[in-house]
C-alpha cells in the first residue's frame, strides 16, 4: 500500500514538473519604454510564428512570451509553422483564429490582396519609431498600414573550407560536379527555383513560363550531383561535416558558427533573395486591442534586442542594431557595408497562374 | 446472431457514430474532394494528372514490398524462437520489442541518420579501424531500412501471439506419427500461425507504401515516394487538395488490390484477415 502511494506521488511530482515548464525565472529589472495595462487580463492571444523564431527562456535570455504574459496578463497561445504556405493553408482552412502572424513579405502580398489582413494602426505603436525607414513602404504594404517588420535577412551559401576549401563565390558551385554528394540546395520552391534564377540573372518575380521551365531545366541537371534537398536538416548536415555546401539564410549561419567553427559564408556574386518577416493581424482576430499591445511590446528595444540575439537574424530595429552591446553589433554578415551586399530581390506574390505552373516544375523536378 | 437486443445496440451505438464521423466521413470527403476542383465542380482533371505519380507509385509499392519480406524473415524465426523460451525471457524479449515503440516515430528515424551518415557511427568505427567508408545514407537501402526498423514490432506481435496458442499436443502428435521437426513446421507450426502472418504483413505493409518522412530523412529527399508526394501536397496549399485527394484515393484503392491479391494466397480458412 506503501508503495502505491508513493509511485502516485512520484508520478504526480514529474507531472507537475512537466505542466511547470523547467522553473523559467522572470527578468526582475525587465526596462520597458511605455506602460502595458492589464485590462485585457484573463483574454487569450493566438499567436502564430514560424519555429524558433522567438527568444524562449534558453541560454539566460527572456521567454518573450511569458514575461508578456506577466505583464499584461494576457494568456499567449503560441503555435508554429515551418512555411509561408503552411500558414497560409492553415489561415485558409479557417480552423483556428489567430491574433497575430508573422509571414514573410510576398505572402503578406498575397494575404492583403485576398483582404485576409486586419489593418493597424502604427502611430498607436509607441515603439514604431525604432524601425529604420528602409522597411518601411516596402512593396507589400506601401503606406504601412497592415504590418510591422520583425526580422530582416538574406541568402547566402555556407560552406566548410576543411572539406572543400575555398569554392568560387557563386550560385554555380552547388552544380559543381567536385562536390558532387557534398553540397545541399533548398527543399521548398521558392528558395530552390532561385538558385537557378540567380545564375540564368533571371528576375525572381518574371511572369515568363519560359524562365521558370529555364530554371527548372537547369535545377533537374544539378540534381544528380546534390546530396539532398534540405530546410533545417542543414544545421545538421554541416555542423558534423557531412555536407560541405550548401545555401541558407544569413541568421541561421551564425547560429551554425557556434556549433562548428570551421564554417564560412559568402553573398553568391549572381546576387540573392532578401526578405522581411512582418507581424500581421489576420481578419479572423479576436483581440486586436491585445495584439496591438503584444506588437508594441515586440518592439521594445530590450525584448527585440533578446529575439535578434537568439534568432540571429538582422534586426529592422534600430535600438537593437545600434546597441554596443548588442552580439552581432556590427557583425558583416548580418549587416555588410553597402560595398559588399550583394545584388538583392524580394519575392513578391505571383499570379496564381503562374505560381500553379512553377510550383507544378517543382513537383516534376522531385518525382522520379 | 440475429437476436441482437435492444441493450446490446445501445452499448453499440456510440462506437457506430464514431465510426461513421471519423471513418466513414472522412473517406467520402476524400473522394468528393478527389473529384472535383477548388470551386467544387465535378471534374477528372485530377485523376488525368496522377499518369505523373505512377513511377513514385511503383517505387512506394516495391519498396514496402521489400521491406515487407525482410520484416517477415525477421520476425518469423523470432517468434517461433520467443514461443520456445521460458515465460519470463518471452516477456523480457516483448518489452525489447516495445520499446522503441515508446519513442517518438520522428526521433527513431532520425536516430538512424547519425548511425548511417557519411560522418555516422557505422563509418566513423569504419574509418577508425582502417577500412574504406561506405555509401550509406540516401540510398534506397537506407530507406527500405528505415521501414523495417519503424515496422518491425507490427509484425513480431501478431505471429508471436497466434504461433504461442498453438496446442503443443498437436506438435506431439505429429511427431509420434514421424513427422521430423522440419515437417512438423511446414505441415503445422506454419499453417496455423498463418493468420498471424497475414496480418503481420498487412500491418507492415499498409504504412510502408503509404509512409513519407523515412524517405525524406533517410534517402536524401531527392525522389519523392507517394507518401511524401501527398504530404507536400496538402502543405503547398488549399488549391492542391484535390489532387492530393485524388492520389490518396488510388493509394488506397492500390493497397487494397495488393491485399485481396494476398489474400488469394493464403488459404480460406486460416487466412481470414480483415482488411
Amino acid at each position: 500500500m506503501f508503495k502505491k502511494i508513493t509511485a502516485l506521488f512520484l508520478l504526480a511530482a514529474i507531472i507537475c514538473t512537466a505542466l511547470s515548464g523547467c522553473g523559467y525565472e522572470y527578468a526582475d529589472d525587465l526596462e520597458l519604454s511605455r506602460e502595458y495595462s492589464r485590462e485585457f487580463a484573463g483574454s487569450e492571444l493566438n499567436v502564430y510564428n514560424w519555429g524558433e523564431y522567438i527568444s524562449d527562456g534558453s541560454d539566460d535570455m527572456l521567454d518573450v512570451n511569458r514575461e508578456f504574459e506577466k505583464l499584461t496578463g494576457i494568456h499567449v497561445n503560441y503555435t508554429t509553422f515551418e512555411s509561408n504556405e503552411s500558414m497560409y493553408s492553415q489561415l485558409k482552412s479557417g480552423g483556428v483564429s489567430y491574433d497575430i502572424i508573422i509571414p514573410s513579405d510576398y505572402m503578406i502580398e498575397r494575404l492583403k490582396n485576398e483582404d485576409m489582413l486586419t489593418k493597424i494602426d502604427v502611430s498607436s505603436l509607441k515603439n514604431y519609431g525604432y524601425i529604420y525607414d528602409e522597411y518601411k513602404n516596402l512593396f507589400y504594404d506601401e503606406n504601412n498600414e497592415y504590418s510591422v517588420p520583425y526580422n530582416v535577412g538574406m541568402v547566402g551559401i555556407i560552406y566548410n573550407p576543411t572539406l572543400i576549401g575555398e569554392p568560387e563565390q557563386s550560385w554555380r558551385t552547388l552544380w559543381d560536379e567536385k562536390y558532387r554528394d557534398m553540397s545541399l540546395n533548398f527543399s521548398n520552391p521558392r528558395d530552390g527555383f532561385m538558385t537557378a534564377q540567380m545564375i540564368l540573372g533571371q528576375d525572381l518575380n518574371t511572369t515568363n513560363k519560359s524562365d521558370w521551365k529555364a530554371a527548372a531545366d537547369l535545377l533537374k541537371e544539378g540534381k544528380d550531383v546534390l546530396q539532398s534537398y534540405v530546410m533545417d536538416e542543414i544545421y545538421g548536415k554541416m555542423e558534423t561535416g557531412e555536407a560541405a555546401i550548401g545555401p541558407y539564410y544569413a541568421g541561421d549561419y551564425l547560429t551554425m558558427l557556434d556549433n562548428n567553427e570551421d564554417l564560412k559564408f559568402f553573398y553568391p556574386k549572381e546576387g540573392t533573395n532578401i526578405f522581411v518577416d512582418a507581424i500581421c493581424v489576420p481578419k479572423s482576430v479576436k483581440h486586436l486591442d491585445a495584439a496591438m499591445l503584444y506588437i508594441d511590446f515586440l518592439l521594445e528595444p530590450r525584448i527585440a534586442l533578446d529575439n535578434a540575439e537568439y534568432i540571429g537574424y538582422a534586426s529592422p530595429n534600430r535600438a537593437v542594431v545600434e546597441n554596443p552591446d548588442y552580439y552581432y553589433y556590427g557583425n558583416e554578415i548580418l549587416y555588410p557595408q553597402p560595398q559588399d551586399t550583394p545584388p538583392v530581390q524580394y519575392y513578391h506574390d505571383i499570379d496564381p497562374e503562374i505560381r500553379k505552373y512553377y510550383e507544378n516544375l517543382w513537383i516534376d523536378l522531385k518525382l522520379y | 446472431m440475429n437476436k441482437k437486443s435492444f441493450g446490446n445496440r445501445l452499448i453499440a451505438a456510440p462506437y457506430l457514430v464514431w465510426a461513421a464521423i471519423f471513418v466513414i466521413v472522412p473517406l467520402l470527403m476524400m473522394a468528393y474532394f478527389a473529384f472535383t476542383d477548388n470551386s467544387g465542380a465535378f471534374t477528372l482533371s485530377n485523376m488525368a494528372q496522377i499518369g505523373k505519380y505512377r513511377k513514385a507509385f511503383g517505387v512506394s509499392v516495391l519498396y514496402a514490398l521489400a521491406a515487407t519480406v525482410i520484416t517477415l524473415l525477421i520476425s518469423y524465426p523470432m517468434a517461433y524462437f520467443m514461443t520456445k523460451m521460458k515465460v519470463s525471457s518471452q516477456r523480457m524479449i516483448m518489452i525489447i520489442v516495445m520499446l522503441p515503440m515508446w519513442m517518438n516515430f520522428l526521433i527513431r528515424t532520425y536516430s538512424w541518420i547519425s548511425i548511417l551518415a557519411n560522418t555516422g557511427i557505422i563509418n566513423t568505427f569504419l574509418k577508425w579501424i582502417g577500412l574504406k567508408p561506405l555509401h550509406l545514407i540516401n540510398t534506397p537501402g537506407a530507406v527500405i531500412l528505415g521501414m523495417v526498423y519503424d515496422f518491425v514490432p507490427y509484425m513480431i506481435l501478431p505471429i508471436y501471439s497466434v504461433m504461442s496458442k498453438i496446442d503443443n499436443s498437436l506438435l506431439e502428435a505429429a511427431a509420434d506419427l514421424g513427422s521430423n521437426a522440419f515437417s512438423r513446421l511446414r505441415r503445422v507450426i506454419i499453417p496455423l500461425s498463418m493468420p498471424g502472418v497475414i496480418s503481420g504483413i498487412t500491418m507492415v505493409f499498409v504504412p510502408s507504401v503509404s509512409t513519407f518522412y523515412i524517405s525524406q530523412k533517410l534517402g536524401g529527399n531527392k525522389n519523392w515516394l507517394i507518401g511524401d508526394a501527398i504530404e507536400y501536397l496538402f502543405g503547398a496549399g488549399p488549391e492542391y487538395y484535390n489532387v492530393a485527394s485524388a492520389i490518396s484515393l488510388i493509394l488506397m484503392i492500390l493497397i487494397l488490390l495488393c491485399l485481396a491479391v494476398m489474400n488469394r494466397f493464403s488459404s480460406d480458412d486460416e487466412g481470414g484477415v480483415i482488411i
